[in-house]
């Protein structure tokens, strides 16, 4: 009957969590950028620390993540979120302050602030896209492009002896003994989205529970600037930026190994 | 409270401390160094915020984080440090958060040295980062001023919600004068309504100088303007003189100021009439006794520890009405009383002209020093 197949219906069983607004996306067909977001804000709405947050934006395609984000939000220049996560942090030492950074912000024009904020175990925590290009100024070769990789500024494919090597931000930055949880994951796939939102999970009680500095890196696709579709970016991911990016726990501190979600 | 003898850096950091500052993110150069280590000891003492940057880019940007959450936040440096922290002093303009900013200028373009200069004029006074912003630019001369500026400084900047620097220089920062300090302010526990401090009970905020809407962007703009007309109707300061009865004046900034107005005493006492006009807002420049004072002298003499920047705004606000003469030494070598003076003597001989660039005609004079 009618009736009963809207009471099935009115069981909801997805959500928009609570640490989301309601605007719609501006992120292209099949970026995981939107993925990544959502994770966070579930997280967030599982540890129930929204009205603790501040995000710290950074330049690059989520410039425009504090749109998503139904928490305080500042907007820092590009490369410096981790700084001005930094300043945030030190004022406010009781909430929780969180960089979302791409690997053009994070690994190129950024590389001393997060080195900086690293070393000095700012008790923050960064959620870093690596899609491998930068995406919102067109598909430009990034520090973390892969060495043969074809982009708008390496036509010919990146060759390593003119423009140098990829960055793997994560091994480097899990070397600094301010470091708390530094661990790499990957969006391609539902098993690899599950392990990614523990990531983020751990490093946020990483930070609640005051041992320092903590990083997510997350592989991600850029299908439009990689020109693929988005079922062959996932693909693509997987074939190539895994074998050059394993996923690993680099650095995990034995107060968060412990931790059971 | 009695008058202490001071160290101009750490004079103006406790200062700060006194006038409630919360969090002090900077990094080490010289002249400005002292500043840096005075808080080092004293903000953790008092249990505030203090970081030692991994650059003054770092630097800027975590007082830039800082301010947005309403907090009393400053910065200090020199200048080559104050070069690299454009990029966030044009952030934070465009976003409309108080901070205080110390520069203590040094001999440059470039590396320079790290003797007394006042090359930064321009920088500080006319922008330096991009975009369409004012800063508010304060010019103590002594010890004294320094710490009274620094004070006001912080009242300003949360008054305008705008960028105030307090702009002092190598001999200003390193010499040792009796000063008084006021008493410690207590610390601020009412923020304002903009600031982002964590979402309790209330809408999310959000700061940023980002206004991807053109419209919009004229709108923060034309905010901007109008407000700056508020603080250049409300916040010029400058010191004079001698003026009443003068019939050359003498006009010089900070250290510059205050080596002239020795220089003019020593004139005086020869019977020669010349006063001195000392301006403390640089920004906003005190536009209207100097454009009153060229209706009635016969003379200006500029004296500056740079080319003339200040000299451009000076022909500016008086328009060609009377003479201007100017004098400077530059890379880091103040003047000295005797060759203000003897600039003094020279523009009262005459004979003084309305044709040709005063600038010109001192580097002219300057074929000695080669």
């Amino acid at each position: 009957m009618a009736t009963t197949n809207t009471e099935v219906l009115e069981k909801a069983v997805y959500e928009r969590p609570e640490s989301f607004t309601e605007a719609n996306t501006h992120y292209c067909p099949g970026c995981t950028h939107g993925v990544a977001h959502r994770l966070v804000a579930e997280v967030i709405d599982e540890m129930g620390i929204r009205e603790k947050m501040i995000g710290v934006a950074s330049v690059g395609c989520s410039v425009f993540a504090y749109n998503y984000f139904d928490f305080d939000f500042v907007q820092a220049p590009h490369g410096r979120a981790p700084a001005m996560a930094t300043g945030v942090k030190r004022t406010l030492p009781d909430r929780v302050v969180m960089t979302y950074q791409g690997d053009g912000d994070l690994a190129s024009i950024g590389a001393g602030e997060i080195v900086g904020a690293a070393a000095r175990g700012e008790n923050i925590t960064v959620i870093f896209i690596n899609n491998a290009n930068y995406g919102m100024t067109g598909g430009q070769m990034a520090p973390t492009s892969l060495p043969g990789q074809k982009t708008s500024t390496s036509p010919n494919g990146r060759d390593v002896e003119t423009m140098g090597y990829p960055i793997r931000a994560a091994e480097m930055l899990a070397t600094l003994d301010g470091t708390s949880y530094v661990v790499r994951r990957s969006l391609h796939d539902s098993k690899n989205i599950r392990l990614a939102k523990k990531a983020i999970r751990s490093a946020f009680e990483a930070q609640v529970r005051g041992l320092g500095f903590s990083m997510v890196e997350l592989l991600s696709v850029c299908p439009t600037n990689w020109g693929l579709s988005p079922l062959d970016s996932l693909d693509w991911l997987q074939d190539h930026m895994l074998p050059f990016y394993p996923l690993n726990d680099f650095k995990v501190h034995p107060a968060i190994a412990q931790l059971r979600f | 409270m009695a008058r202490e003898l001071m160290k101009g850096n750490e004079a103006v950091a406790e200062a700060a401390v006194r006038a409630g500052l919360q969090a002090y993110f900077g990094y080490p150069i010289t002249p400005q160094t002292e500043l840096l280590e005075y808080l080092a000891r004293r903000m953790p003492d008092l249990g505030r915020a203090f970081v030692q940057a991994e650059s003054e880019l770092g630097a800027i940007n975590m007082v830039y984080g800082s301010a947005c959450t309403g907090a009393r936040v400053m910065t200090s440096s020199s200048s080559p440090g104050i070069s690299l922290m454009l990029e966030g002093l044009s952030y934070i303009a465009g976003t409309e958060v108080p901070m205080v900013l110390v520069d203590v200028m040094r001999g440059g373009p470039g590396l320079g040295n790290i003797a007394p200069a006042q090359a930064d004029y321009n920088q500080m006074v006319h922008g330096g980062g991009h975009g369409d912003y004012h800063q508010i630019v304060l010019a103590p001369a002594n010890v004294q001023e320094s710490i009274d500026l620094t004070i006001l400084a912080f009242e300003l900047a949360e008054k305008y919600r705008s960028i105030a620097v307090v702009l002092t220089d190598g001999a200003l920062g390193q010499m040792m004068e009796p000063a008084e300090l006021p008493p410690m302010m207590p610390l601020k526990t009412i923020y304002p309504e903009w600031a982002v401090r964590g979402a309790v009970g209330r809408e999310r905020r959000f700061l940023s100088s980002i206004y991807l809407d053109p419209s919009e962007e004229e709108q923060a703009n034309l905010r901007l303007a109008r407000r700056w007309l508020t603080v250049q109707a409300n916040e010029v300061r400058y010191k004079e003189y001698y003026l009443d009865d003068a019939d050359f004046v003498v006009v010089g900034f900070g250290s510059a100021g205050r080596v002239a107005l020795s220089a003019v005493r020593q004139a005086r006492a020869e019977g020669i009439k010349v006063g001195l006009l000392r301006p403390i807002t640089l920004s906003p420049f005190p536009e209207k006794i100097l454009e009153e004072l060229s209706r009635k002298v016969q003379g200006i003499l500029v004296v500056e520890m740079n080319t003339g920047q200040m000299l451009d705004d000076v022909r500016a606000y008086t328009q060609n009405r009377v003479p201007i003469e100017f004098f400077a030494r530059l890379g880091g070598i103040m003047p000295l009383g005797e060759e203000v003076l003897a600039e003094i003597r020279r523009m009262v001989q005459g004979p003084l002209t309305l044709t040709g660039h005063p600038r010109e005609r001192w580097l002219a004079r300057t074929e000695h020093l080669n």
